[in-house]
């Protein structure tokens, strides 16, 4: 019950704004302090002995590809929000998602491209996981361009949210149909990224990072989303002032 | 010059404005061009070959598609019909929604191009002219697709009727735009002749789209 | 821009669209400082005689000259045309709108918009984006058009739709005043405009 009522608290876009206001300046300093600490770990991370140095943008390339990912079922949930239960807040989550999503999704692909580079000699090699971020990206594109033609929010929200709850729906339909695509092409000559033994002194800096990542992803979350809800208080607005005359 | 002026900045302000056009086509041309590899497979030899092919292709169609509505949003809120009130000749103020048209849409298409040509694996050095020539070709393509546009206000059609009457007249310009490209990158022709023509193709198409484009709108006007 | 002979004269107009005869044999001229009011039964051709005037439409027979204004130039380009469409673009503000027709209709360069917005009472949206009005402010956004750039001809569709009783008393101020100034109104309406005994056209009687 009473995380029902936490939730209808947040709800109402006034409470939120006043919480976020508390909020903020202690997730920017967590963010902050997280994010720091993580590069220092990174910084005397080992090399690989196969990869060298090189090996030191996985530490963002892989946290960026786990949000990437956050970011379409963040707003898959807020799109149940959106057609289910109505909240105004579902749809303002989804819209302030859409570009941080996109931008991590970019990130991991430019980071991916970076650290193919000297293995694979070229910068974009269609290796399977590469190729299904690369999907990714191409729907989080309609989907900001769905926002971005939609002059009107309230109706450009239910058919943002049925995008995203089929786009979540097809990912793993995509993920498969591109693994299966690839190793008809190219059998066998993609390069394993990780691997499955991962020494601790690699994973607790990349599980800093991806944690350092999820913090600043809800930051820029949480301040987008009062972005988008100003934004529709100054629409109201105007469309009070043009109505007052 | 005022009027054409003011009627270039008003076209561009609406594409860059909320439901304006512009960065679709770009959009679109990254879409096509990154689903063709699964179409063909991951062969980096064989993207490289075809790749300024699959570059072209996916200039021509957002750029003709991209001017479905060019003329038909004028169209549809009253506009065009003060549009052709003018003093200036229907012909320049034709040319001049297609520059803007241009600078919206294919601009940022050749902007991107260089990254989709990475992902097609084609020579960084090359990509220079595979970029240029586009530059020269693409303002072929816009104008040739304004008489589609215009045609588009008289039949009441858009979309798909428009993209089958204009895109046999790209032909030229699409043979040898990817005739300089692949001069660029695998030889042994020269770049400069295909090149030069494609500039021409765009001059000549430059004179006339317009001419041809504000006919069209003229005998659609009831 | 406007001199006491300008004139406009058309002579046994006829126009036909879709293979149908809308009008023909249709003789009238209206004078510096006179309104022609075209009334009729719906579908007699009203509109459709604005819009061969304002040379959207072409005549299949007759002649239509305005003599006394600029020579070289046509009627369309003397003439403002106020239809049934507004020619409004909704993520453009109130003032680009405005400033693009008045720019491109060719107000001089330096000319402002400003006291256009005021006549139509639209000064304090200038801001706004046009999405943001109703029906009836695009349409008083729409005759700011006419007040921005002077055109001796004003030819107006049904110019009062979609406009308040406050808003139709306006419009028929600028239309008195335009007359004064020497220039020329065609409109087609069905009601009252708030002319004094303007001179009538009806349309729609036989020949």
């Amino acid at each position: 019950m009473a995380l029902i009522d936490i939730f209808n608290n947040l709800a109402n876009p006034t409470r939120f704004l006043a919480l976020t206001n508390r909020v903020l300046p202690w997730l920017t300093a967590l963010t902050v302090i997280v994010l720091v600490y993580g590069l220092y770990r990174v910084a005397y991370a080992p090399d690989d002995y196969q990869q060298g140095a090189t090996v030191k943008i996985m530490f963002l390339h892989v946290p960026a590809a786990w949000l990437a990912m956050m970011g379409w079922g963040l707003m898959a949930v807020a799109a149940f929000g959106t057609l289910v239960w109505r909240h105004p807040l579902a749809d303002v989550a989804a819209r302030a998602a859409a570009p941080i999503g996109a931008a991590f999704t970019f990130i991991c692909l430019v980071t991916g491209s970076l650290w193919g580079r000297p293995m694979w000699g070229t910068y974009w090699v269609w290796d399977a996981r590469l190729t299904s971020v690369l999907v990714l990206f191409l729907l989080y594109l309609g989907m900001l361009a769905l926002y971005w033609t939609a002059e009107d929010p309230n109706r450009s929200a239910r058919a943002a949210a049925i995008l995203a709850l089929v786009g979540a729906i097809n990912i793993p339909i995509i993920k498969f149909s591109v693994d299966w695509w690839n190793t008809l092409h190219q059998p066998a000559s993609v390069i394993r990224m990780g691997g499955s033994a991962i020494d601790p002194s690699i994973l607790v800096p990349l599980l800093i990072m991806a944690l350092a990542f999820t913090l600043l992803f809800l930051l820029l979350l949480l301040l987008n989303m009062r972005n988008e809800i100003l934004r529709r208080r100054v629409r109201s607005m105007r469309m009070m002032q043009a109505a007052s005359i | 010059m005022n009027a054409l002026l003011a009627l270039l900045l008003r076209d561009m302000r609406l594409a860059t404005r909320v439901g304006g056009g512009a960065l679709m086509g770009a959009l679109f041309y990254f879409v096509v061009v990154s689903m063709i590899p699964f179409a063909i497979g991951p062969d980096l030899n064989l993207l490289a070959r075809i790749g300024p092919a699959v570059l072209w292709i996916g200039a021509l169609l957002a750029s003709l598609l991209a001017l479905d509505r060019l003329f038909a949003s004028d169209h549809d809120d009253g506009s065009l019909d003060l549009l052709t009130m003018s003093t200036l000749p229907l012909e320049l103020t034709v040319a001049a929604k297609a520059i803007a048209h241009w600078l919206t849409t294919a601009l940022p298409l050749i902007v991107i191009t260089p990254v989709l040509g990475l992902m097609l694996n084609v020579d960084m050095s090359a990509m220079g002219f595979v970029a240029l020539s586009l530059v020269a070709g693409t303002p072929a393509l816009t104008f040739i697709g304004l008489i589609g546009a215009a045609l588009s206000v008289t039949l009441r059609r858009g979309g798909l009727l428009m993209a089958i009457l204009v895109l046999p007249l790209t032909v030229p310009v699409l043979i040898f735009g990817v005739a300089a490209a692949n001069a660029a990158i695998v030889g042994p022709a020269p770049f400069g002749p295909p090149f030069t023509i494609l500039c021409a193709l765009s001059l000549a198409s430059f004179v006339l789209g317009p001419f041809a484009a504000a006919a069209a709108l003229r005998q659609g006007q009831e | 821009m406007t001199s006491d002979s300008t004139r406009l004269v058309c002579e046994n107009l006829a126009c036909e669209r879709g293979g149908r005869l809308v009008f023909s044999g249709i003789n009238f001229a209206v004078k510096a400082g006179e309104a022609l009011i075209l009334t009729g039964r719906n579908g007699a051709g009203k509109s459709t005689l604005l819009r061969v005037v304002a040379g959207l439409l072409r005549a299949s027979a007759g002649r239509i000259k305005l003599t006394g204004g600029i020579d070289e130039m046509g009627t369309a380009e003397q003439a403002h045309y106020q239809g049934h469409l507004d020619a409004i673009k909704p993520s453009l503000t109130v003032a680009e709108n405005l400033q693009f027709w008045a720019r491109f209709l060719g107000a001089p360069a330096d000319a402002s918009i400003e006291p256009a917005l005021e006549a139509v009472d639209l000064a304090a949206l200038a801001d706004l984006p046009a999405a943001y009005l109703s029906a009836g402010q695009k349409r008083r956004l729409s005759i700011a058009r006419l007040l921005a750039v002077k055109r001796p001809l004003w030819l107006l569709d049904e110019p009062t739709s979609a406009l308040d009783t406050q808003s139709q008393g306006r419009l028929a101020a600028f239309m008195r005043q335009h007359l004064a100034g020497g220039g020329l109104i065609l409109a087609a309406t069905h009601g009252p405009i708030g002319l004094d005994a303007p001179r009538e056209l009806k349309m729609g009687a036989a020949g």
